[in-house]
């Protein structure tokens, strides 16, 4: 019988030597005259465990991890074939804790399936979301998404039904379905484990959201950070429109739908949706004024719906399951689930799909286990660049939109970034501060000029000159930049630098051997 | 004489590629990422040749073609090495890493070394930031960046 050996070909284990291992493990199988086929699976998202080899057995796959190539012929005399035991073993992979304390509704199958392979998306419950829609009026669609009570997975919030309505009730002869997968805050890579691990449920969240608003074409923003996710995601839309779920007539039904990807060219602001959608044009990203709404004038002044990877896709599951079923998970107005990104100092780093509601402090404490260096862990941000930095004093604020709004942070795109007691938070203000600078569009003065005032702010008051005076500006400048600016990038830049100077003031002060040595 | 053949070629080409993208919706940006994946750079004569086939100025083109980081005017090194300098990083000593990389390689942030080994670029955020400090050679991602490995790296592209 033929053995089955998945080894992920997503970007992280790859970073960790995933190739190298498939190649020994090939070279070692081929020598030995095996009977194996090698899955080349998206990552399950424990990354600390990458790369991460499974088999499958009679009880279930059974995971070993992290694997070198120097390990493969130790693995096959242990019998890795039946799952034998070895030093690297971790049992069934459904049962490492990571993994069973999870609630996978948007990632179920990734790191499961064969990204590539449309027969298996099928046979993991792949397409029934699509296939009910097809049986529904556009209205019903859009209710039973809004009924979900999804929203917008990006970082804003907004409710994901009620865009889709405002684009379905704007009459136009084209219409747009836009994917923002310009994944740029550190701290975050959810979109890139979906379009690498489970391109095909992007592709039919997107073909769903076209039936929904009438609209017949489609583009994937990426980033060219994303080499692997671009090249899966182009193979998955060329199997898609072969088997006709993409096309002219998409599954056998009148509905059209074409899908293209279209990649940044190194612009952190494209992934505001309006810059986005300039880029898109061929123009600089430079930030539109809202009004109009894209869902109005969006795409070539044409309605249309801009959604993250991550809202989009969670709709095939609300289509398949209902969007009761989803609704039912979560807390409060934040229904559902989440997958959450453990990143930066930490022992088991990783995505974490589950309802909202789980605290902060069970995130990093427990599921992450703390920080990597095993030094107490002084703050962590919360929604990349433009999110606060939370103190451990902090720690018992559950995942919830409003909830992080009431302690003036963000849930943003739900990375999670843990820094040790090593850090200086004076330096990740001005680095806030700096990126903005960098980054901004230019467009919007408190952006523009209020990043850069704000750098040099942070140096004087590294350099111990009036830092009192000092820290009153850039109090004052950040509720400019907040208020004034035009977009997100000037707007919550505050956030982490307010945060920093809020919750770890001492970091702002001058230290006594500072000042003594001027 | 060679110059101008160079060029003519360079013009020859970059035609055809403009050619190949121009119907698409959009088309300004696949073009530049066109020409640069030719070249390896975007050739600043190339510039007009777009502007002229897409019906829009020279300004515009130029406004878009430095507006995007990833776009280059001349050729970079033979190999690229891209540190992430974002907070993930950070948090994982990719500061010091970032700076050693500096030192190794005796080139600062966006140049090219002398011998034209290596162009070192930071990058913020390659979605590797449960294995960080992270880094690209040449497109092949990078995770848990060490000086071990850093030191490999500083003479692999010199070889």
């Amino acid at each position: 019988m033929t053995a089955t050996i998945y080894i992920p070909r997503d970007s992280g284990a790859l970073a960790l030597g995933a190739e190298k291992v498939a190649k020994a493990l090939e070279k070692e199988i081929a020598a030995r005259g095996l009977d194996v086929k090698i899955v080349r699976n998206g990552s399950r998202g424990l990354y600390w465990l990458e790369p991460m080899v499974e088999v499958e057995t009679g009880e279930g796959r059974v995971a070993y991890g992290p694997v070198k190539p120097s390990d493969v012929a130790s693995l096959l005399d242990a019998g890795l074939l039946q799952g034998g035991a070895h030093r690297l073993s971790l049992g069934l992979t459904e049962e490492i804790p990571f993994l069973a304390r999870q609630t996978r509704l948007t990632f179920a199958r990734c790191g499961i399936t064969d990204p590539l392979s449309l027969e298996d998306y099928r046979a993991h419950g792949g397409l029934k979301g699509l296939e009910n829609a097809l049986k529904l009026e556009p209205a019903q669609i859009v209710a039973e998404v809004t009924e979900s009570g999804l929203r917008g997975r990006g970082g804003a919030g907004f409710p994901t039904g009620i865009k889709w309505k405002t684009v379905l009730d704007t009459a136009s002869p084209q219409k747009y379905i836009v994917c923002n997968a310009d994944e740029g805050d550190s701290g975050t890579f959810a979109d890139r484990m979906i379009m690498e691990g489970d391109p095909f449920v992007l592709i039919e969240g997107m073909v769903i959201a076209g039936i929904a608003t009438g609209a017949t074409k489609g583009y994937i923003y990426t980033r060219s950070e994303y080499p692997h996710a671009i090249a899966i995601m182009n193979e998955a839309i060329a199997i898609a429109e072969k088997a006709g779920v993409l096309g002219t007539n998409v599954m056998s039904s009148a509905h059209a739908f074409d899908l293209e990807v279209r990649v940044g060219a190194g612009a952190y602001v494209c992934g505001e949706e309006t810059a986005l959608l300039e880029s898109l044009e061929g123009r600089r990203g430079i930030v539109r004024a809202k009004p109009p709404l894209p869902a109005h004038k969006g795409l070539f002044g044409k309605p249309t719906v801009i959604n993250n990877v991550i809202s989009l896709a969670s709709v095939p599951i609300i289509m398949d399951r209902g969007g009761a079923f989803y609704r039912d998970f979560g807390m409060g107005r934040s229904r559902g689930t989440i997958p959450i990104q453990i990143a930066g100092n930490v022992r088991h780093g990783g995505l974490f799909e589950t309802a909202f509601g789980v605290t902060l402090g069970e995130l990093v404490e427990e599921i992450g286990g703390g920080t990597a260096t095993g030094r107490p862990v002084r703050a962590v941000q919360v929604g990349g660049p433009l999110g606060a930095y939370f103190p451990p004093a902090l720690f018992d604020t559950p995942f919830d939109y409003e909830a992080f709004a009431a302690k003036d942070g963000l849930i943003g795109h739900a990375g999670i970034v843990v820094f040790d007691d090593t850090v200086d938070m004076l330096k990740q203000a001005r680095f806030a501060m700096e990126f903005c600078a960098v980054e901004s569009c230019g467009k919007c003065t408190p952006c523009r000029i209020g990043s850069t005032r704000g750098v040099e702010l942070a140096d004087r008051i590294a350099a111990g000159i009036e830092p009192e005076k000092q820290i009153t500006v850039l109090a004052d400048l950040c509720n400019t930049m907040k208020f004034g600016s035009l977009c997100a990038l000037g707007g919550f830049t505050p956030y982490p630098v307010m945060s920093a100077l809020n919750h770890f003031p001492e970091d702002f002060r001058p230290a006594p051997v500072r000042e003594a040595a001027e | 004489m060679e110059m101008q053949t160079a060029s003519t070629d360079i013009a020859a080409r970059a035609i055809e590629i403009i050619d190949q993208l121009k119907s698409a919706e959009g088309p300004l940006l696949p073009i530049l990422h066109g020409l640069q994946e030719e070249f390896g750079y975007v050739p600043p004569e190339t510039l007009p040749l777009v502007a002229n086939a897409l019906n829009i100025s020279r300004a515009e083109v130029h406004g878009v073609f430095t507006f995007y980081h990833d776009y280059r005017d001349h050729p970079a090194g033979r190999h690229v090495l891209k540190i992430c300098r974002a907070e993930a990083c950070q948090s994982m000593g990719g500061d010091r890493l970032a700076e050693r990389a500096s030192e190794l390689l005796g080139v600062n942030w966006h140049e090219t070394s002398a011998d034209g080994a290596v162009t070192l670029e930071p990058v913020y955020c390659l979605g590797l930031c449960a294995c960080a400090p992270a880094a690209m050679l040449d497109g092949e991602v990078i995770g848990r960046l060490d000086d071990e490995q850093l030191q490999e790296i500083a003479t692999e592209v010199r070889l």
